[in-house]
């Protein structure tokens, strides 16, 4: 049985902080929620799904129904790292397809930036349990350089440049400059970006996503209720998920898991890379987005540099406009997790609700895309593909 | 550029991960282990009893520490700058590690490597690469 259709996102709240020490992360969790909710014309007392992931404190959703005191006949807290809200979609339409649930909330939350996180920079261990600490944590992976050695084998292979990369980040700013919750609102150039100073090589400060505080809900509901509430139309017609590994140490770092993730929903939507209006995409460094470009099919394998140069991402100027809420790049990355607001923002132009500085014309086909875990390593991509009705 | 070396934390887990131990006692002795399956005899990274590619039963065996440079980033926004990369080992699988011992601005992919113990805090040498 297909999912297409089988569920609308009728609700979207991004948190406007970008920095909360005053705030507990469920606050921010529920706040979203509440926005949510707000944003669909529903009530808490409607919401019979909850869905989360590694963000949300405690044992997996429980602490957060109980904080909410939501009454729900169906939980799920499956957790691939920024890319679970996307998956979050795509199981809200399983469970909602299989009667288990009708109004599902999807809430992340988090505070890195109060926190102190040295996010990007600072190896992290894990837990002892997992398999690969012993063998990977000794030599400092820390999240850029993970990111870095893709982008360093992208170019061996495929001859992409800093510069290229470069495009990416400044198509962003000048999205962000719209956006008055951004933390980074100056358009930057080419020349700005690769004269940053160096993190992990070939990735300069400015290739990085900001470290932000925040968060944002999402509430997914069947056709009949959809339209029965008084928002614009957006439907659900196309999901994957896929994860990529080491593969035993046959490693290639060149793709991402978008190459899996991609072809269930382009089939479950019936359209091609070439139909889509505006696409949200991962952007946790400018060598994610890249990546995901060609492995999503937007251009072909190898061509992403080519395609993401000259502004080919900017809205109102180039085919592909992307994160036109300025992305992780340049406005947020709540709790180092950026896929709840990739969906946020291609809702916002599936309703004509973006900045109209960069709000896409006639926009009625979306994609947003995560990526969790990471590049480097072991990671998930998740796809979900939007039509205005 | 002057090499400098960072320090290495040990975090080995022996207790928790007891398959592990061979590996850990063969860095201690100046061994490189690698595992190997004794049924499709495809060597895997990292370490583990369950063959990877067919679960089949897997053996230690000693690696010959040579191999080339897949990708590699050196990590500039540290306390002291280092490279981390991927060798593509001569047995056939690629694993995470150090590029250590040499101008961190000469790496290149497909540069040939060896194997070089450096001292970690806390527990055996940590097996790491040098340009050959």
């Amino acid at each position: 049985m297909s999912l297409k259709g089988a569920g609308y996102i009728v609700g979207a709240y991004e948190h406007p902080t970008r920095k909360a020490p005053d705030k507990s992360v469920t606050l921010l969790h529920a706040e979203c929620a509440k926005g949510a909710l707000e944003d669909a014309g529903l009530t808490k007392d409607d919401v019979d799904g909850y869905f989360c992931a590694g963000d949300a404190p405690g044992l997996g959703p429980l602490s957060m129904v109980d904080y909410m005191n939501l009454k729900c006949r169906h939980v799920d807290s499956t957790d691939v790292g920024g890319s679970s809200y996307q998956v979050a979609v795509g199981h809200a339409l399983e469970s909602i397809a299989a009667g288990r649930c009708s109004i599902a909330l999807i809430t992340l939350a988090g505070r890195p930036r109060s926190e102190g996180m040295a996010t990007g920079t600072a190896p992290r261990a894990g837990s002892p349990a997992q398999p690969e600490v012993q063998f990977e944590f000794p030599y400092g992976p820390a999240t850029a350089n993970m990111y870095a050695m893709c982008a360093t084998r992208h170019m061996y292979q495929y001859g992409t440049t800093s510069e290229q990369l470069a495009w990416i980040k400044v198509a962003a700013s000048h999205h962000a400059q719209h956006n008055p919750h951004a933390m980074l609102r100056d358009v930057v150039t080419v020349e700005d970006v690769v004269k940053s100073p160096m993190v992990a090589s070939p990735l300069h400060r400015l290739d990085c996503c900001v470290i932000s505080d925040g968060g944002g809900a999402l509430i997914v509901t069947k056709p009949e209720i959809a339209k029965s509430l008084k928002r614009p139309l957006v439907k659900v017609i196309g999901v994957g998920e896929a994860p990529k590994h080491q593969a035993g140490g046959d490693i290639d770092l060149t793709y991402s898991a978008a190459r899996w993730s991609g072809p269930p929903a382009w089939e479950m939507a019936g359209i091609k890379p070439s139909d889509i209006k505006y696409a949200s995409i991962y952007d946790s460094f400018t060598i994610t987005v890249l990546m995901q470009i060609e492995d999503l099919g937007f251009c072909e394998k190898g061509q992403g540099g080519k395609f993401v140069s000259d502004g080919n991402l900017i809205s109102g100027v180039g085919k592909l406009p992307f994160n036109t809420d300025g992305g992780g790049l340049c406005s947020n990355h709540p709790a180092n997790r950026g896929g709840i607001t990739k969906i946020i923002e291609a809702v916002r132009q599936l309703r004509g609700e973006a900045h109209p500085a960069v709000q896409v014309k006639n926009c009625d086909l979306a994609l947003a895309h995560g990526t969790g875990g990471s590049l480097g390593t072991r990671h998930c991509g998740s796809t979900v593909i939007l039509e205005r009705e | 550029m002057a090499y400098v070396q960072r320090k290495i934390e040990f975090v080995g887990t022996p207790d928790s991960n007891p398959e592990t131990k061979p590996y850990w006692d063969g860095c201690a002795a100046g061994k490189f282990l690698l595992s190997r399956c004794t049924k499709c005899r495809k060597a895997h990274w990292y370490p583990r009893p369950i063959c990877p590619f067919c679960f089949g039963d897997c053996e230690w065996v000693e690696a010959s520490g040579k191999g080339k440079i897949y990708t590699f980033s050196v990590m500039t926004r540290a306390p002291t700058p280092y490279a981390i990369g991927y060798v593509t080992l001569e047995e056939g699988p690629s694993m995470m590690t150090n590029l250590v011992d040499c101008d961190l601005a000469t790496l290149k992919i497909g540069q040939a490597v060896k194997l070089k113990f450096v001292p970690s805090e806390g527990g055996p040498p940590i097996p790491m690469f040098t340009p050959a």
